[in-house]
């Protein structure tokens, strides 16, 4: 089963570093890895980029001892300020995707409004091909691809997952 | 405010942290710390053979000492170097402060001279560490590496000092609170646990104390000791456990594990409860977890939450420093009777003995016996670091130890070439002890360059040789299990070990009879201002028993040789 933890980490060189090794090296096995730059209200951060969100997909292959061991391990790093499992709790989760599909004119209506339909734009528009650019749930970009892949996909790359939680409570 | 060089200030924040001794080898980007030690009478600098001897000599000294041990190496290779000896202070717990010099930051990245992206290649055996890019922040870095690698579960700590930033002019300023919002080691257990732990403690029958390193590393040899006197509980200490309960005392089993006593195993798989100390269920002492104490509960307490239910479920678990928590849970603990699970435990010992037979006199010396008048020779009160194989494991079982902090070897890691540096770190910590390294022929030769380190710092430790000729515990598994194909494990080509000695400057003898031991011992007594070596000659078929096979269970135990048990039974 597949587990979204959140970390807010310490943003400084080798924290990203460390937390990967940190998987490899115990053999857990991530999915998707997304960090960047994040706010936190509950530390003091003058500069604005002392915190880094790290997002991490991590499947537990059934063995539900695995998240218990990852969330420790992690804690045991100094970078490391929290972790989240965020599997079952209320969150917005989202991920983007940039998806070059084969589109000659004559099929190019009907690709416009499937991406109508998902809500996702077009970023490129060439002679033979179009990017499509959508964010959303993991799902709903899995039913996107699945679709656009009758068009024929030339090329597809998706982010990491990200993921707040709902409401006034910390992610 | 005062203004200085960054490499001065470094020196001044090692005297801060109350560092009096350091470990290294100079080189290039090095210098400047280097040079500001010139002249720097706080700090005595020991200068090693190779970083891995500084390395290791930092870490006997934090294990004989209980303060943080700091060795220097420059970058590149010196940093490489210092590899090993920073994975043995990891899987150990030991704190220790490595300083690398590192080429100019603008030149980091390039492949330049005698560059290694040693933040790297150490990241996953330190506990933490830092490349220092801003001289303003070199300071603060290195006080919260002496803070990391001391609290909590202590460890490695690696700080990188490019050479600019060893150069640069930077601000003085007194410590003020450490800012570490990821690191918040615990010290005391939540009372709720450490209740449900005395209510566990209090219905079982068949107690037993598990006492690992992690009670070593808290200084609670007399809340372990309160402990067992308390519960009338036997007590079984592993590798790194040795002295937190004294061995010589009736309530000691020695070590458990594939090569502890049987009657520590046995003691395991027959108890109804563990009360497990800083120790983490290694697998040289459960072999195959399924098969492991079957029947028992277990209160773990241990200041690392990770290794709680790592290999083991603990039925209570408690997060905290052994010292305190048992602080804590001693008031709460009414006294407990012995009775015929004690009775039982002590009738097992006295069937299933540590046992060996002397071979017969032109095989060699029993290298048992060594270690046991060794014991009696210094009665049972030197410091005793080891080196790594079969003999570590003789001296494990032999030489039992009263008190922490007296017995350094590598468990963890395992590393060939421990005891000799680690002795000579040990013997600075401890001047006016007898420190002695038990190694093997073929360990001595890992890290046989630092007797030029001990006989200019004038460094009386004493190497006993157990000299057969052989990697021995490799050679006794391809002997028991691979069919007596002795690959690579011949050693041929060792040197007169004495000659060596006295080549740099220290003394030795060579013992080839068991009578000769205990004189030679006591010789080795008289040497006070250089190394002595003692190489014995040990028979070169000596097995360690008992021996349960990795991954294997306390049912599978060998207590002598299988095959000839095989023969006669």
């Amino acid at each position: 089963m597949k587990h979204t933890i959140a970390t807010l980490v310490i943003n400084k060189p080798g924290v990203l570093a460390r937390v990967a090794g940190l998987f490899a090296r115990r053999g857990y096995n991530v999915q998707s890895l997304s960090v960047n730059i994040t706010r936190d209200a509950k530390f003091a951060d003058p500069s604005g980029e002392r915190f880094s969100r790290m997002t991490i997909v991590v499947d537990d292959e059934g063995n539900p001892r695995i998240m218990e061991q990852i969330e420790k391990q992690l804690y045991k790093l100094v970078d490391v300020v929290k972790v989240s499992d965020h599997t079952r709790t209320n969150i917005v989760p989202r991920e983007l995707a940039l998806v070059k599909v084969r589109a000659p004119a004559a099929k190019r209506a009907e690709l416009l409004s499937l991406c109508t339909i998902f809500r996702a734009d077009i970023a490129d528009v060439g002679e033979e091909t179009v990017i499509v650019q959508a964010v959303g749930t993991p799902d709903k970009l899995d039913a996107l691809v699945s679709l656009l892949e009758d068009y024929g996909v030339l090329e597809l790359v998706r982010t990491g997952r990200v993921v707040l939680v709902r409401g006034a409570e910390a992610t | 405010m005062t203004q200085l060089r960054g490499s001065e200030a470094v020196l001044r924040v090692l005297t801060e942290q109350g560092v009096e001794v350091v470990f290294g080898i100079p080189g290039g980007q090095i210098i400047p710390i280097y040079d500001s030690l010139w002249n720097y009478r706080e700090l005595r600098h020991v200068l090693c053979r190779h970083e891995q001897g500084a390395a290791l000599a930092a870490e006997g000294y934090a294990r004989a000492s209980g303060k943080v041990g700091v060795c220097f190496a420059t970058s590149g290779p010196g940093a490489t170097n210092l590899v090993t000896g920073i994975a043995n202070a990891m899987m150990d717990s030991i704190p220790v402060v490595a300083i690398t010099g590192q080429v100019r930051t603008a030149a980091i990245g390039r492949d330049s001279f005698q560059e290694a992206d040693v933040t790297g290649i150490t990241l996953p055996i330190t506990k933490h560490s830092r490349l220092v890019r801003d001289p303003h922040e070199l300071i603060d870095t290195l006080r919260e590496a002496f803070y990391v690698a001391a609290t909590g579960r202590p460890g490695p700590v690696l700080v990188d000092i490019p050479s600019d930033v060893s150069l640069s002019t930077i601000r003085w300023h007194e410590p003020g609170t450490l800012d570490l919002p990821g690191y918040r080691p615990i010290r005391e257990g939540n009372m709720r646990t450490v209740k449900r732990a005395a209510e566990v403690i209090r219905a079982a029958k068949r107690p037993i104390l598990y006492v690992g390193g992690g009670a070593v590393g808290a200084n609670a040899a007399d809340e372990v000791r309160e402990l067992a006197r308390r519960l009338n509980a036997y007590v079984v200490n592993t590798l790194l456990g040795k002295g937190a309960y004294p061995e010589t005392d009736r309530q000691s089993l020695g070590m458990p594990g594939m090569h502890g006593t049987y009657y520590a195993n046995h003691a395991l798989h027959h108890c109804d409860l563990m009360i497990v100390l800083g120790a983490r269920f290694d697998d040289r002492v459960t072999g195959d977890l399924t098969g492991f104490a079957p029947e028992a509960k277990v209160v773990h307490v241990d200041a690392d939450r990770a290794e709680i239910n790592k290999n083991r479920e603990a039925t209570v678990p408690v997060v905290g420093d052994v010292k305190t928590v048992l602080q804590q849970l001693l008031p709460l603990l009414e006294p407990r009777r012995r009775g015929p699970w004690e009775d039982e435990l002590d009738a097992c010992r006295e069937a299933h003995p540590l046992a060996y037979t002397h071979p017969p006199a032109e095989q060699g010396i029993a290298p048992q016996y060594i270690v046991e008048q060794l014991f009696e020779v210094t009665r049972g009160e030197a410091v005793v670091s080891t080196d790594v194989g079969q003999h570590q494991m003789w001296a494990a079982q032999h030489y039992k130890c009263s008190r922490p902090r007296q017995f350094l070897s590598s468990g963890g890691l395992g590393a060939m070439g421990y005891g000799f540096p680690a002795a000579i770190g040990a013997q600075i910590a401890c001047p006016d002890q007898p420190v002695f390294d038990i190694a093997g022929d073929g360990s001595i030769q890992m890290n046989i360059q630092e007797l030029a380190t001990a006989c200019i710092e004038r460094l009386p430790v004493k190497v006993l040789i157990f000299n057969n000729g052989w990697l021995g515990m490799v050679r006794q598994w391809q002997e028991l299990l691979y069919e007596e194909r002795y690959s690579g494990t011949s050693l041929v080509g060792n040197p007169d070990f004495v000659k060596v000695s006295e080549a740099y400057g220290g003394t030795g003898r060579r013992v080839e009879r068991a009578e000769d031991v205990r004189e030679a011992l006591e010789w080795s007594l008289t040497i006070t201002d250089r190394p002595c070596f003692l190489d014995f000659r040990v028979a070169p078929e000596a097995n360690v028993f008992p021996m349960i096979k990795a991954g294997g269970r306390f049912d599978d135990i060998w207590e002598s040789d299988p095959r000839t048990a095989a023969q006669s039974g």
